[in-house]
């Protein structure tokens, strides 16, 4: 039962990650009806958006310490980060320390660009294209963001912690009355679905409640009638496009303390995101999300010791297996529309 | 005509020779060479394949600098490095064989089918007379096979699966890096020591086959200590996310965690580990306690914060203090800027002994090269007295065990030197079961 | 000829031209030039170009006809090699039936997953052709280790009990691959002064397969079955109301090209004996529909041509190291040479994939049709000048 409980909870969490970049996905398919392979470079961007924000606050000018040598003997020459110098140590400890959450600020209107930028300057040409050109011009462009990404920080993984105040685990099966450490759970993966929850909700309810989201659900249904209204409906979708891009990189920023951030964790999630918007069916907000949440629960069930000693290799290959019989009973996924995609 | 294999740079030297004044167009055929690529020239070529895409790219990058530095050294370049520190004295800073020493670079892309046919291109179109490099044991099998057919040297760079040198050992590879055998029996004595004889020992274990080997062998190892393996469990190799891993550990009744990890996923598994905040428990009356058999300094500091204190175990480290390891940082230090990882040392060490063996063999012919490396013992390298055995073409060495390290002083000091375990307590029989399978085979001239 | 048309008998004579003479045109650098960098007429190359084309030629008799595009392709090439390399091992060293088995191996594999994938259209089919392939990968890099060899993928070994000929060679190592006792390592070098060129077995064998190959997709580009993949491509609920089932049709050619994929992994494992899983993850996949965009989906000889190029690219460009690049640029000045290093640098060797990319993004946006699409703007290019330069001539002439 407590093992049931922990991988149930393991993954809501996985399931998040999967769910907001899934949801990003079929944003862009619902109104753009693009295929976009570079969702995945988009979440790693973020990422690496938390780590510049860490970059930029420990900027240090260097000081010699001449009671203490480097490796190769000389004076060691101490980084202090120019936040020291203005706030003083213990401030600019903090703020350093609460890079991460800092980058949400400074991801929103960076992705925002970004995802505005790409959908003026190359997605708009591609609204006409077969899917296929859509789907090799965007992995394209996610091959080279990950490359320039690659040149600038290196191939090794950089490590971008969570705030002091959020490390650690609390025990959540104690919490409940049952034994201790039987069920404990990260902090940060606590705020990290509590975040995904909220993104999620906002996402929907600004679809669902404002004037814009119906527009543009309008839109989504159909495009043509909504533009002979007289609506400039390619704006708000470009608006759509970049909030569908912010979508992902706020993931992004936020999955940074789970796993320290490379280059390639957009390529190592879109495969798998692909999987899940397509189970979801294509173009189903709700289908996304549900099928995010399933996929990560049955991988997390998967991974138990007890699953693997029964079925070895399950783990290895549970999401796909589980497509396949989802797409062979149903057809277009668990919430897809007739029609979409299927030519 | 008459056959060759893989073969072009001897031809071409030969036909520069004799092609003078003979009238064009002309056919040579190999018949000429001896062996392989032999380098008729003033130059010889050597050819380093490291991963310069993919994950390991940063190590691919630290191996090349090592290369570069030897090269420069071998030439006769730079401050000469650990060839003062060498206890052979053949190496003259005149190239190999008076030879000036020349490179060509390849990717691995830390894939069996590129790495082989980088390795391929070096040797077919480049003429290399030797291959090495390379950031995992999958990669190091596969070319070591590579250069046992086509002829050529194989010298190992960062590869610690048991294969390497058990069942998939080849007449023409030499391994200078350490072993997970080694690992096991290195890191045994010191965990029971730090954490006492009765520990319970949860594995997390890479699917694939150097994780076998690891797990395997730290298994037998720390077993044989007292330890009791509780569960071991493989995780994909494709796995980011390892909560739904780690998050079991605590329910099994364990209290040690090993990480039989390498790379992105040692990073991932370790962060999530201590996220999880494993480390801050008490199970069966004892601290949590969390080992990682195979360190990377690279790859370490990734983890960040999460490496301190733990256990591992790992080839060289920069902070060694004998001759050749302090001549060696020096000369790597101040032309980079930052200190080498063990992957660079192995495959700077790795490059002068080869370049060694042919000075003492007076030749490149692999065989004769092979000849003079198999029992060779040596010193000054930075690993202390050290055996190129015969029998499987492993060194046989002291291994460090590390721990990471509480307060570094840069983003480099991250390990500190537990313990030296000395070469008798890792040296191990060549039939031993965990290398069992596999045959050298006989040296490969081609040609 | 052969039951073609004259436009495709002559395509098919310059590809076995260009094929024969491959080792010639693709030397066309001194061989001590510094230009010698850009010459691919070695024979691992070259196998690797003829062997991708036929991968590509393949997925493209299922891509560029029936417009089904499969994410998981890599799949039958990985599982050919795997047969391939157990042939050996087990049976003997020659070619023949390696291949042959590789062929029947990857087709019965094609039948199962076409079977099941083809149930379905569109991206759905992708994602459950990725979905098997993504399967294969994870299988036969872990659990299935000792049937492929694993991470270290399947080799030869001094001990393989080979029923016709002997596990060792006198000399006491692994025999190699070979056909009636020519060995597919078999090579011959011809220097022409400056000029160097290499003859390989395997290379043209690897060719004359090719040209079988590309002769046998161009009948089924031609043939009525190949009018029938077309209609599907086109619209297939029309073609459904004909009353005709188009299932079998898709599903024999999804066969076919998981036939081909699976001769190209076999022949892959006869000029170099060893499967690893990495041929099957789904980059690989993915490897070989950019190939066929590249070249020309559609088109016979775009895939081949897409094929050839990357491969270049993956083994040319990623060789060049600054060290290299420092040597071309060494006749400028100090400062601007450090300059211009620095700005080519970031895009050759460990940057190849930087510029994969963007000639790909490139490709895509201005040439739907590939590289075929751009040789045929060039030829039309040069047609309508000449044409003008006629007509011009003409008007410019005095009326007397």
């Amino acid at each position: 039962m407590d093992a049931i409980i922990l991988q149930v909870l393991n993954g809501l969490d996985k399931g998040s990650a999967y769910a907001l970049i899934a949801l990003g996905l079929t944003l862009i398919f619902g109104t753009l009806g693009v295929v976009n392979f570079a969702h995945g470079a988009l979440f790693m961007i973020g990422a690496f958006c938390a780590v510049t924000l860490n970059r930029i606050l420990s900027l240090s000018h260097e000081v010699v310490d001449e009671t203490r040598t480097d490796f190769l003997g000389n004076p060691l020459k101490v980084d202090v980060p120019y936040v020291y110098d203005w706030f003083g140590e213990a401030a600019g400890q903090t703020i350093i320390d609460w890079s991460v959450p800092l980058s949400l600020l400074f991801a929103i209107p960076v992705m925002i660009l970004i995802g505005v930028a790409m959908e003026r300057g190359l997605i708009k040409h591609f609204y006409k294209r077969p899917h296929a050109d859509q789907i090799l011009v965007t992995f394209g462009l996610a091959i080279v963001l990950q490359e320039i990404i690659k040149y600038y920080y290196g191939a090794n993984p950089i490590p971008t912690p969570a705030p002091q105040a959020f490390t650690g685990s609390f025990d959540f099966g104690a919490m409940v009355g049952m034994e201790a450490n039987q069920i404990i759970y990260p902090y940060w993966r606590l705020v990290y679905f509590a975040f995904a929850a909220i993104v999620i909700g906002a996402v929907f309810a600004f679809l669902q409640f404002t004037t814009f989201g119906m527009v543009v659900r309008a839109g989504m249904a159909d495009r043509e009638t909504v533009g002979l209204l007289g609506i400039n409906i390619d704006r708000r979708f470009t608006i759509m496009f970049g909030i569908a891009a912010a979508v992902a990189g706020l993931a992004g920023v936020m999955y940074t303390p789970i796993n320290s951030p490379n280059y390639h964790m957009g390529m190592d999630f879109l495969v798998l995101s692909f999987v899940v918007v397509v189970v979801g069916g294509m173009g189903s907000l709700p289908g996304a999300v549900l099928a995010g949440f399933l996929l990560g629960i049955l991988e997390s069930f998967a991974s138990m010791k007890e699953v693997i000693d029964l079925i070895p290799g399950i783990n290895q290959i549970i999401i796909y297996l589980v497509a396949i019989i989802i797409l062979l009973t149903r057809p277009r996924g668990l919430m897809g529309r007739k029609g979409v995609m299927e030519d | 005509m008459s056959k060759s294999n893989l073969t072009r740079r001897g031809l071409l030297k030969t036909s520069a020779i004799a092609g003078a004044g003979v009238a064009l167009p002309t056919i040579f055929t190999s018949s000429a060479n001896a062996f392989t690529n032999e380098p008729t020239g003033s130059t010889v070529t050597l050819g380093f394949n490291v991963p310069q895409t993919g994950p390991y790219a940063d190590e691919g990058a630290d191996e090349l600098r090592a290369y570069e530095l030897a090269v420069e050294h071998l030439n006769g370049g730079g401050d000469g490095g650990m060839m003062n520190t060498f206890s052979s004295k053949a190496l003259k800073g005149n190239g190999i064989l008076g030879k000036k020493v020349e490179y060509v670079t390849g990717d691995t892309q830390t894939k069996s089918d590129a790495a082989r046919a980088s390795a391929k291109s070096m040797i077919e179109k480049d003429g290399a007379i030797m291959i090495t490099g390379g950031s995992s044991s999958g990669v190091a099998v596969a070319v070591q096979a590579l250069c046992q057919e086509a002829g050529v040297i194989f010298m190992a760079g960062l590869t610690h699966s048991n294969d390497t040198t058990g069942k998939d050992k080849r007449a023409n590879g030499f391994r200078h890096f350490f072993n997970s055998y080694m690992s096991g029996a290195a890191l045994a004595p010191v965990l029971a020591n730090a954490y006492g004889t009765d520990r319970k020992a949860y594995h997390l274990t890479a699917d694939y086959n150097w994780g076998y080997t690891t797990e395997e062998a730290i298994r037998a190892s720390t077993e044989a200590m007292g330890w009791e393996t509780v569960a071991a469990v493989k995780t994909p190799l494709t796995q980011t996310d390892f909560s739904s891993y780690i998050a079991p550990v605590l329910q099994s009744g364990a209290d040690t965690l090993v990480l039989n990890h390498y790379g992105g996923n040692m990073v991932n598994s370790l962060t999530n580990a201590v996220q999880f905040g494993l480390r801050d428990k008490q199970v069966n009356g004892k601290d949590f306690q969390i080992v990682v058999p195979l360190y990377s300094r690279l790859m370490a500091r990734g983890a960040g914060e999460n490496v301190k204190g733990i256990f591992g175990s790992t080839n060289w480290h920069w902070s060694l203090t004998d001759e050749g390891s302090k001549t060696f940082v020096k000369s790597f230090g101040e032309k980079y800027g930052f200190p080498p990882s063990q992957a660079a040392h192995t495959c700077y060490v790795q490059t002068l002994l080869y370049a060694d063996a042919v000075e003492r063999a007076g030749s490149f012919q692999p065989c004769a090269v092979v000849e003079a490396l198999e029992g060779f013992e040596f010193d000054g390298l930075g690993n202390g007295p050290t055996l190129y055995r015969a029998e499987d073409h492993q060194c046989f060495k002291d291994v460090l065990v590390v721990k990471g390290k509480e307060n570094p002083t840069s983003e480099f000091d991250l390990l500190e030197i537990v313990e030296v375990t000395p070469v008798d307590q890792v040296t191990y029989a060549p039939d031993h079961p965990q290398f069992a399978g596999g045959a050298l085979g006989s040296c490969n001239n081609g040609a | 000829m052969f039951g073609l048309d004259k436009k495709d008998t002559s395509l098919l004579i310059i590809v076995a031209i260009l094929t024969m003479l491959a080792p010639f045109i693709l030397n066309p650098f001194p061989a001590d030039s510094a230009m010698a960098q850009f010459n691919a007429g070695y024979p691992d190359l070259m196998q690797r170009f003829v062997i991708f084309g036929i991968f590509a030629i393949g997925f493209n008799i299922l891509f560029g006809l029936t417009g089904y595009l499969s994410f998981g392709h890599a799949a039958f090439l990985g599982v050919g090699s795997y047969a391939a390399v157990w042939m050996f091992k087990l049976l003997s060293m020659n070619v023949i039936p390696a291949i042959i088995l590789a062929v029947i191996t990857s087709g019965l594999f094609a039948l199962l997953i076409g079977f099941i994938s083809l149930r379905r259209s569109g991206i759905y089919f992708s994602i459950l052709t990725l979905a098997f392939a993504q399967m294969s990968f994870a299988l036969a890099y872990s659990v299935l280790t000792p049937i492929t060899g694993g991470e270290t993928g399947l080799q030869l070994a001094l001990d393989d009990p080979r029923i016709l000929g002997a596990s060792q060679t006198p000399e006491g190592n692994i025999p190699v691959p070979g056909l009636f006792g020519m060995e597919m390592r078999e090579t011959t070098q011809i220097a022409v002064g400056a000029w160097e060129f290499t003859f390989n077995v395997g290379y043209y064998f690897c060719a004359v397969i090719m040209l079988l190959s590309f002769y046998l997709a161009i009948r089924i580009f031609r043939s009525p079955f190949g009018m029938m993949l077309r209609a599907i491509k086109s619209n297939q609920q029309r073609l459904n109301y004909t009353g005709l089932n188009a299932r079998p049709y898709t599903l024999a050619a999804f066969v076919i090209s998981g036939m081909y994929a699976g001769l190209a992994g076999g022949l892959m494992a006869s000029m170099d004996p060893l499967a690893g899983a990495e041929r099957m993850f789904w980059t690989a996949s993915g490897e070989v529909v950019l190939m066929t965009i590249l070249g020309g989906v559609g088109t016979l000889i775009g895939p081949v041509l897409g094929a050839g190029m990357i491969k270049y690219m993956e083994n040319i460009i990623s060789k060049i190291n600054s060290d290299i690049l420092h040597g071309w640029f060494a006749f400028m000045p100090d400062g601007l040479e450090d300059f211009v290093v620095a700005i080519v640098y970031p895009f050759i060797g460990k940057g190849w994939h930087l510029t994969l990319g963007i000639i790909f993004m490139l490709v895509v946006i201005f040439l739907p049709g590939g590289l075929v699409e751009g040789g045929q703007r060039i030829a039309k290019a040069f047609k309508r000048r000449k044409s003008d330069d006629a007509s011009g001539k003409t008007s410019t002439e005095p009326a007397e």
